[in-house]
């Protein structure tokens, strides 16, 4: 008996202090944040882990969780966690609109709203829902814009002039051509396998992209203008067919090997690929930034970048948000990944010696005022994923010879309207 | 008396000694029907609704709509007249890569296996040769030919210093579907090798000796009497490599990622970009589990057929 009582007590003694410990745990636990995050490479990962290491140090009531993944799980997986009701709290997001039925409005849990409408203000509509004004989801950690680079080594070798703000794309498919014969090099132009970046040059030919009630409606005359351009100059050489015909479907690629080993003159890209150009490209090759080239229409490029937007809104993501998107922390961000701000007010300490990067950065950074209404009205929309995606998968088809062109842009515009149907029914 | 009788005794004194087994067989019933009943159940029901939402209470249901969708062609022969022309592009490549694939691999591995079964020098370490591809991974496997075969890749630079052209073995759409099943074979001919040499070592070897005592050719011993025999294991090749050939994806994914255009992109492909790798268009989870469906369809016929040979060549074992 007395072996039972004594046997009851250290149970209760026991269950006590677990009770005890378990409380005081759960009460100083900090609370997690978990942030989904691509970058291009260490330049773009380090400096927003070591940003995460010192809030993390300032803050221990929030535990910042920073998981790095591919820009494929972005793309790709995430839609599918959110659409599961997982997810993270935050996400590196590039697809801005497209995701917009998952965004958590945290206006409430940051300090100063306003702070958000004064430096990301036109940015912002890109996340919200039509018809919303006032949510706050996030803020543009960096911004894009598409724009071709060329090997500036390789047209001094051939002798060949630079050609200025005004020059056409069929003159400078020309003058690629004449560096890439004079020089031997195996590719006159390559350019990112992606419908945004097709789309610039589209609208520079007079693609508007929506009719008059503001509906999408892909295939007009500046878009075959474009995609009959892409496909000749395939046909003819003057791109390789290797790129685009190394993945199917929508699949991003981009010619960067290619790029790096000075094998192209012209490279459409964009502001993006700067920094990458100075880690990798180096000392090897002078790499110019080129005005966007001009069709009948417009001189322009496409506007993008990438928002840090939240999925969860809590006291614990609105200080974070805050501390990420403060002048302070932005501006060392992009200081080191050398980009454009998407924030409207930002001083800017570059850290590069590079004059190719920077040139690059001011090139680029003068192109925002010179991009088309309709660029920035294309990237703005919802469902642009869905015409970018329909753009370059007929394409690629058309140009290994599945279909003509004619069949492509009858397919692109079939299948945004059969994709437009099963999201919105119909 | 065991610890586990305690549980078993009252178990089985309620349901009796005959429904015993039904009670062993019940942790595994229990992860089939999660991880496979259920989910196939899930994916039927997905098959009969539309909508990009994922949860069911949100997706627009019963319709038919992506079955129409999937079988609307004018001519079933030419995919650009279909409205899901990715699928039936997916189709005819399933069935071109399965025959030429299924076919080669049937060759090879018979061929391969006669060698090894022969007494040559280092017999056991080119069985671990031959079988060792098996052991690697699919994204692994199209790696290793990625850079063998790219445009810059190995089997390039020895075509370019005998003084030959550059090949694109990728990016040629003449030449993609030819590398991807020779990468395919390269990758799984160990394991059919070694159904097939299990098959050759369990054929009497007094045939054999009959047969030479007789004065028989080489060419008719195996044509009479080694090819015979080995049939059924033949078929079990046939069956086994068919179901894999089917369900290809993740090395060829690796290593055209389907293209160039949808040259190398197959069935699976379809399903999984239609569904999950959207890259920001809509993800028609509906279509995609259509899709399976009917793959599920073909999948099951070889099955059954397999099961059909399976079962046949045991009762002819049990009649001899």
């Amino acid at each position: 008996m007395m072996n039972f009582k004594f046997i009851l007590k250290a149970i209760s003694v026991a269950l006590v202090s677990f009770s005890l410990t378990l409380i005081s745990a759960v009460s100083f636990a900090a609370t997690d944040v978990r942030i989904m995050w691509y970058g291009d490479g260490d330049k773009e990962n380090v400096p927003i882990a070591a940003q995460i290491d010192e809030f993390n140090a300032a803050n221990p009531d929030i535990n910042v969780i920073l998981d790095i993944v591919p820009y494929d799980a972005i793309m790709n997986t995430l839609p599918i966690q959110l659409a599961a009701g997982e997810g993270p709290d935050i996400a590196r997001v590039t697809d801005l609109g497209g995701l917009n039925k998952y965004y958590a409005d945290i206006t409430p849990y940051v300090a100063d709203p306003s702070y958000y409408e004064k430096s990301f203000g036109p940015f912002l509509n890109w996340y919200r829902k039509p018809g919303d004004t006032t949510s706050i989801h996030g803020f543009h950690s960096t911004m894009t814009v598409t724009g071709p680079y060329v090997n500036k080594t390789l047209f001094e070798q051939a002798g060949v002039d630079l050609l200025g703000p005004g020059a056409t794309w069929e003159e400078w498919a020309a003058v690629s051509i004449e560096v890439a014969e004079k020089t031997g090099t195996p590719i006159p132009m390559a350019w990112d396998r992606s419908g945004h970046r097709v789309s610039g040059p589209a609208i520079s030919m007079g693609a508007k992209y929506f009719d008059s009630n503001g509906d999408p409606k892909l295939v007009d005359d500046g878009l075959k203008a474009m995609t009959q351009m892409l496909y000749d100059w395939h046909q003819a050489g003057t791109m390789s067919k290797d790129l685009w015909g190394s993945v199917s479907g929508s699949k991003y690629h981009a010619p960067n090997d290619w790029w790096n080993a000075a094998e192209v003159v012209f490279m459409m890209s964009g502001s993006w690929q700067i920094g990458r150009f100075a880690n990798e490209v180096g000392d090897d090759f002078d790499w110019w930034a080129v005005p966007a080239p001009c069709g009948p229409a417009a001189c322009t490029g496409m506007p993008g970048g990438n928002a840090l937007l939240a999925f969860n809104a809590n006291p614990a993501v609105g200080k974070v948000m805050d501390y990420l998107s403060s002048k302070e922390q932005l501006s060392s961000f992009i200081g080191q990944v050398l980009a454009i701000p998407g924030h409207l007010d930002l001083q800017v300490d570059y850290q590069t010696d590079d004059p190719n990067a920077k040139h690059a950065l001011n090139t680029f950074a003068g192109a925002v005022p010179t991009i088309d209404q309709v660029a920035f009205d294309l990237q703005a929309h919802v469902d642009n994923r869905i015409m970018f995606n329909a753009i370059i998968s007929r394409l690629g088809q058309a140009i290994v010879g599945e279909m003509t062109m004619e069949e492509a842009w009858t397919r692109m515009d079939e299948d945004v309207e059969k994709q437009l149907k099963e999201k919105y029914g119909g | 008396m065991h610890a586990i009788d305690l549980i078993m005794w009252p178990i089985q004194k309620i349901i009796g000694v005959r429904n015993m087994p039904y009670i062993f067989l019940l942790p595994n019933l229990i992860f089939f029907g999660l991880f496979v009943i259920i989910p196939l159940g899930a994916n039927f029901f997905f098959s009969l609704s539309s909508g990009d939402e994922l949860l069911f209470a949100e997706r627009e249901l019963p319709t038919t709509k992506q079955y129409d969708q999937l079988f609307d062609c004018e001519s079933y022969l030419n995919p650009n007249t279909c409205t899901e022309d990715f699928f039936w592009r997916g189709v005819y490549n399933t069935i071109f890569f399965v025959v030429f694939q299924v076919g080669l691999m049937i060759f090879f591995s018979v061929l391969t296996a006669v060698i090894l079964n022969k007494k040559i020098i280092g017999r056991g370490f080119f069985r671990s040769v031959f079988f060792f591809p098996v052991l690697l991974s699919p994204v692994v496997v199209g790696l290793i030919w990625q850079w063998i075969l790219l445009k810059n890749g190995a089997f390039n630079a020895i075509i370019e210093s005998y003084g030959g052209d550059k090949v694109s073995f990728l990016t040629d759409p003449s030449w993609a579907m030819a590398s991807v099943i020779f990468v395919s074979i390269w990758a799984h001919m160990g394991f059919y090798t070694l159904i097939v040499l299990a098959g050759l070592q369990a054929i009497p070897p007094n045939l054999y000796e009959a047969a030479e005592m007789d004065g028989t050719s080489r060419e008719r011993i195996f044509f009479r009497i080694t090819l015979p025999l080995l049939m059924p294991n033949l078929l079990v090749v046939f069956i086994l490599a068919s179901i894999k050939g089917v369900q290809t994806f993740d090395e060829i994914y690796v290593l055209t990622g389907g293209g160039p255009g949808t040259s190398t992109s197959l069935i699976v492909q379809y399903i999984f970009t239609t569904g999950f790798a959207s890259s920001g268009s809509v993800q028609n989870f509906g279509l995609a589990a259509a899709a399976s469906m009917v793959l599920g369809v073909v999948l099951l016929f070889l099955t059954l057929m397999q099961l059909y040979f399976s079962r046949n060549k045991e009762s002819k074992h049990q009649e001899i």
